[in-house]
């Protein structure tokens, strides 16, 4: 794999102001992340960097984007994306989100049903289980969250230490903290979105790890059903964290999406 | 000196094993282990322990509220205040407090103060908490906009007892269209507020700026002298002059016959504390958005394993720096005095008994304070000059300078 560059800019928007790292060429994805924020630098990342331009975002309010105190919503957040998406004029773009971010993702589909050129919704939050549940991160332990979302512990301790460093832990319950100001009640879904995606035509690809204990498979194949123009694919050895675990499974996946 | 008598009103009737197994007895701990005959045996007991702290000659009698756990069997503080209301005569009935964030709706809240004001002919001193970190979750309201509810909801409360109706009221978290309660407090210009604490400066600050008492909880001597550096430099910077009448302490103490029987009933204030059963659980208790951000890190090792709580210490440690105060009246008071030297409250509860305590025990404890400790306690106090904000006529806060009073008696 060649070397990656990734840069990273403050990009001051009428919401305020958003981090985000950017690295590649070619068309560009639009990577949205988890609630427990993002490393700068994944390979999965440096994976899709291979054949497009990838831009990664701080959420407003988690890692490196300061915390808008009046936001309220996840749809917030898409709106604000809608907004960096015009303000750096691109075009063409493919939304690539995971978890959470896939939540926001599909908000942004909705908005501009024809807007995008796919949707990736990795494990998504944003709709309500008819069955299970959405694992409540606010009766679980930063570390027991997140090691939820792993099939394989070893890949937990390698991406953050098997013995977590306090710094990061911080990090997760600031984006945590931020989590519960926009997602708190109803937890982790929008009732209405399932009404709105209907309408998306954006041909989307939906992928979820068949381990995901996080957020539900019918979750993933309600998406399917719903959208339009979707594929389901299920990572076998995955978790919530597919691109995590599995990143050039992943990578292949969208990448292979013209 | 304004002396008042406090339980959490433990509910100990249940399988301690259990509690142990589960690791928590908070939140997530089944209530399958709540047995319904002895929470209604205790709760009356409790309310047979409230009259005789009034017979006994205890000034106040303060109540408290906790959500899905047994250390305390209050849900709702404004239902034994209502009962105490009607059943009592004299004693003041301190509420401390009625979690603010909770509430969906603080004008509800409102009127049910008013309510207890006048069924207990003015006697209501209104309190206000933020609610522990695991009620948030036991109430599904945000543990990240707890502090702002608080400050709301208070702003809302307080204009709902002395504003005529009817108004509105456009908040960020509380709108009204209409607010105009067919009842309001019979004190005037409204019942007092005290503000109780244990460990966040933002609610010692927030108390001094509004000229609020401050009511430090369990506190160890050093620290609350540290809480009364802060109230007083922030009460100094907003006008007022701090001191005792602003400076409330409630502190455990158990007496007995015998200096054996007081340790050994003593040693169950650690029942709630975890030593026995009374588990909290890191996570559910510092929920994000909760803590003071400047403890962040603090409590996100405790959450995670990594540090004991901030806020815990050992029973030997506890008795030694007088956390927990426990003997026969004539060992106990000289304890009492060095509380009262060295932190200079004119507001005390006491916390007499916890966990498995007997009825019969409390009942013991609570005549002993009222024949022998209370009256050395109130010579200590003039001795002092710790007078009560009742005593010195103390204003109801800096917004309203006129001491509290029944509007018939003003």
């Amino acid at each position: 794999m060649a070397d990656t560059t990734w840069t990273s800019e403050t990009i001051p928007l009428a919401s305020g102001p958003l981090h985000v790292t950017r690295s590649g060429s070619g068309t560009p994805l639009l990577v949205l992340h988890h609630d427990i924020g993002s490393l700068e630098r994944l390979p999965f990342y440096d994976a899709l960097a291979q054949q497009h331009t990838v831009l990664v975002p701080s959420h407003p309010g988690y890692d490196k984007s300061e915390r808008p105190g009046w936001m309220r919503s996840v749809r917030d957040i898409a709106v604000v994306y809608q907004a960096l998406i015009a303000e750096k004029g691109l075009r063409d773009v493919t939304l690539v989100g995971l978890g959470f971010g896939g939540w926001i993702a599909a908000e942004m589909a909705t908005m501009a049903p024809r807007g995008f050129k796919k949707l990736v919704l990795v494990g998504a939050m944003g709709l309500k289980p008819e069955h299970g549940e959405i694992a409540d991160q606010a009766l679980l332990s930063y570390i027991d969250y997140v090691r939820l979302g792993f099939a394989d512990q070893t890949v937990f301790d390698r991406t953050f230490g098997a013995e977590t460093p306090v710094a990061t832990l911080e990090q997760w319950d600031l984006n945590r903290e931020m989590t519960f100001r926009i997602a708190w009640k109803p937890y982790m879904y929008d009732p209405s979105l399932p009404h709105l995606l209907g309408s998306v035509d954006t041909p989307a690809l939906v992928v979820w790890g068949r381990k995901d204990r996080v957020v539900p498979l019918e979750c993933g194949e309600r998406y399917a059903k719903t959208l339009r123009n979707a594929k389901l694919e299920i990572i076998e050895d995955a978790g919530h964290y597919v691109e995590m675990e599995k990143p050039d499974a992943l990578a292949r996946l969208i990448g292979g999406v013209k | 000196m304004h002396l008042m008598y406090f339980t959490e009103q433990p509910m100990s009737a249940y399988d301690a094993k259990a509690g142990l197994d589960f690791g928590a007895t908070a939140l997530m701990f089944s209530n399958k282990h709540f047995d319904p005959v002895a929470g209604s045996r205790l709760y009356n007991e409790y309310l047979e322990h409230y009259k005789l702290a009034e017979q006994v000659g205890f000034d106040g009698i303060m109540l408290n509220e906790h959500h899905n756990a047994p250390f305390c069997m209050q849900a709702k503080c404004n239902v034994f205040a209502s009962i105490l209301a009607a059943m009592t005569k004299r004693v003041k009935i301190v509420l401390l407090g009625n979690p603010l964030p909770l509430a969906e709706n603080p004008v509800r809240l409102a009127e049910e103060l008013a309510m207890i004001d006048m069924v207990s002919k003015g006697r209501l001193v209104s309190g206000f908490v933020r609610g522990g970190g695991q009620e948030q979750l036991a109430t599904g309201v945000n543990p990240a906009f707890n502090r702002e509810r608080f400050e709301e909801a208070h702003e809302l409360i307080v204009r709902t007892w002395t504003q005529e109706g009817p108004f509105r009221f456009e908040g960020t978290h509380y709108q009204h269209r209409v607010v105009n309660p067919w009842a309001v407090p019979l004190q005037k210009p409204h019942p007092r507020v005290w503000i109780p604490g244990v460990l966040s400066k933002e609610t010692i600050i927030w108390a001094a700026q509004k000229g609020y008492p401050y009511i430090a909880l369990s506190t160890e001597i050093e620290a609350t002298k540290k809480i009364w550096q802060l109230y007083d430099k922030v009460a100094e910077e907003s006008g007022h002059s701090g001191g005792p009448e602003f400076r409330g302490y409630l502190q455990r103490c158990h007496v007995a016959e015998t200096e054996e029987k007081a340790l050994a009933n003593a040693r169950q204030f650690m029942w709630m504390q975890g030593e026995f059963t009374g588990l909290a659980h890191p996570v559910w208790s510092s929920p994000s958005g909760y803590f003071s951000p400047a403890m962040r890190k603090a409590f996100v090792e405790y959450a995670v394993g990594r540090r004991s709580n901030p806020r815990g210490a050992a029973f030997e440690d506890q008795i030694a720096n007088q956390q927990i105060i426990a003997g026969t009246p004539k060992t106990v008071i000289p304890k009492i005095r060095r509380l009262l030297e060295e932190t200079r409250p004119s507001i005390m509860g006491f916390w007499s008994s916890d966990g498995f305590v007997s009825a019969a025990d409390t009942r013991t404890c609570i005549k002993l304070m009222g024949e022998e400790v209370l009256p050395a306690v109130r010579e200590i106090g003039k001795e002092l000059g710790l007078w009560s904000p009742f005593e010195a006529n103390a204003p109801t806060s800096r917004a309203f300078p006129q001491p509290a009073r029944p509007a018939d008696e003003v």
